[in-house]
């Protein structure tokens, strides 16, 4: 069950500056806590967000065991073109969540 | 003395001075008794929310960036999921709109009980009894985010405490249970939530303890957990034992304290740090 929240505006003007929000479910298990049987929890983290404008990559990010659980990612991001904002993670135990959200840059 | 003629005089002068000054100084008390006389209606009792940082106001306000509403997200899919051997849906009885107002009520009598229930024990009930499904376990995921999507309904609503008579025992065994010296460290809940509440406790606000945010997602657990964790919490932060998660001293808490926020306007999914 993929579990995202995105903010983006629905529309923007051509060489606007928009900000970018997003939140995703996820434990961030580190891989360094032992569990109640006294073994490690193996690690099962996010290892890279990705966001991309009509196909074309905007930013890559590279997460951390140090990052929070549920981690919320905002940046900014020049409108030039309507279409769609595409953002991916992925990580440990073949994560693998896609959402994408439509934009009308005019 | 020769003193004493020339300073009769001055201190005439001085009561004057005194008296004039206290006229001065009462004007302003008298001014400010009326206009708190005025505002004797208004509520002191704080949220933890007003406690909280603005960062992490802001957290909480944006729906988009407060954790609670992946919670409340799931827990609006999970809603409407046929589970158990009854194949139903909470969706397949209940209502939506049917949830506003649940969180702020409750707890209330279990209908053929003599204890009062919580909203987590009337979702378990429903769980077990009704879907026939395998019960939650306790501060499980799905629970937690069946409870978050209830809670939400009520966001905005003031608690508004059920008046049913045979809640008054359980009312007063919370109350009995709130003032109760427990642990190694000998404090009752009141010692710091009602005498100390708004001071420091090694760098932290003293919250006022009203209930108005649950489930809530506390940063230090990364996690969105109930108000009977909260409670587990400061058990163990006064070196006391907890009491096992099916007790019935928690929702006896539970119905004084929100008996104590009564009128407080209901926030969940609450962001606390």
């Amino acid at each position: 069950m993929t579990n995202v929240l995105i903010n983006a505006p629905k529309t923007a003007k051509k060489g606007e500056m928009i900000e970018l929000k997003t939140l995703i479910m996820h434990p961030m298990e580190t891989g360094f806590r032992p569990g109640t049987n006294g073994r490690l929890i193996p690690r099962n983290i996010i290892e890279r967000f990705t966001a991309s404008w009509n196909g074309a990559e905007i930013l890559r990010m590279d997460f951390s065991p140090a990052i929070a659980a549920n981690p919320f990612v905002s940046f900014f991001a020049v409108a030039t073109e309507s279409g769609k904002i595409t953002f991916r993670w992925t990580g440990d135990e073949g994560f693998a969540v896609e959402e994408s959200v439509a934009i009308d840059v005019a | 003395m020769k003193a004493s003629p020339s300073k009769s005089p001055s201190l005439s002068m001085l009561r004057e001075l005194i008296g004039r000054q206290a006229a001065l100084v009462l004007l302003p008390a008298i001014f400010a008794a009326s206009f708190a006389l005025a505002q004797a209606g208004a509520d002191k009792r704080r949220s933890g929310y007003q406690d909280m940082g603005a960062a992490l106001q802001k957290m909480q306000d944006d729906d988009t960036a407060n954790p609670g509403m992946l919670f409340v997200q799931l827990g609006q899919q999970l809603w409407s999921k046929p589970a158990g051997a009854a194949n139903k849906a909470c969706d397949d009885c209940h209502s939506v709109a049917d949830m506003k107002g649940v969180s702020v009520r409750y707890p209330v009598m279990a209908k053929d009980g003599d204890k009062p229930i919580d909203l987590e024990g009337r979702i378990r009930l429903c769980r077990t009894a009704n879907q026939q499904a395998e019960p939650f376990a306790p501060e499980s995921r799905d629970l937690l985010s069946l409870m978050a999507f209830v809670a939400n309904q009520s966001r905005g609503l003031p608690i508004t405490p059920s008046d049913d008579p045979q809640l008054t025992p359980f009312r007063e065994q919370g109350a009995t249970i709130w003032g109760r010296r427990q642990g190694q460290l000998n404090l009752s809940c009141a010692m710091c939530h009602d005498d100390n509440a708004g001071k420091k406790l090694a760098g932290v606000t003293i919250p006022e303890a009203h209930p108005t945010a649950y489930p809530i997602y506390r940063l230090e657990w990364q996690a969105l957990g109930s108000l009977k964790r909260r409670l587990r919490n400061c058990l163990v932060g006064v070196r006391a034992e907890a009491y096992p998660y099916e007790a019935s001293e928690y929702v006896a808490l539970e119905v004084f304290l929100m008996d104590r926020a009564k009128g407080m306007i209901f926030e969940s999914p609450g962001v606390r740090p």
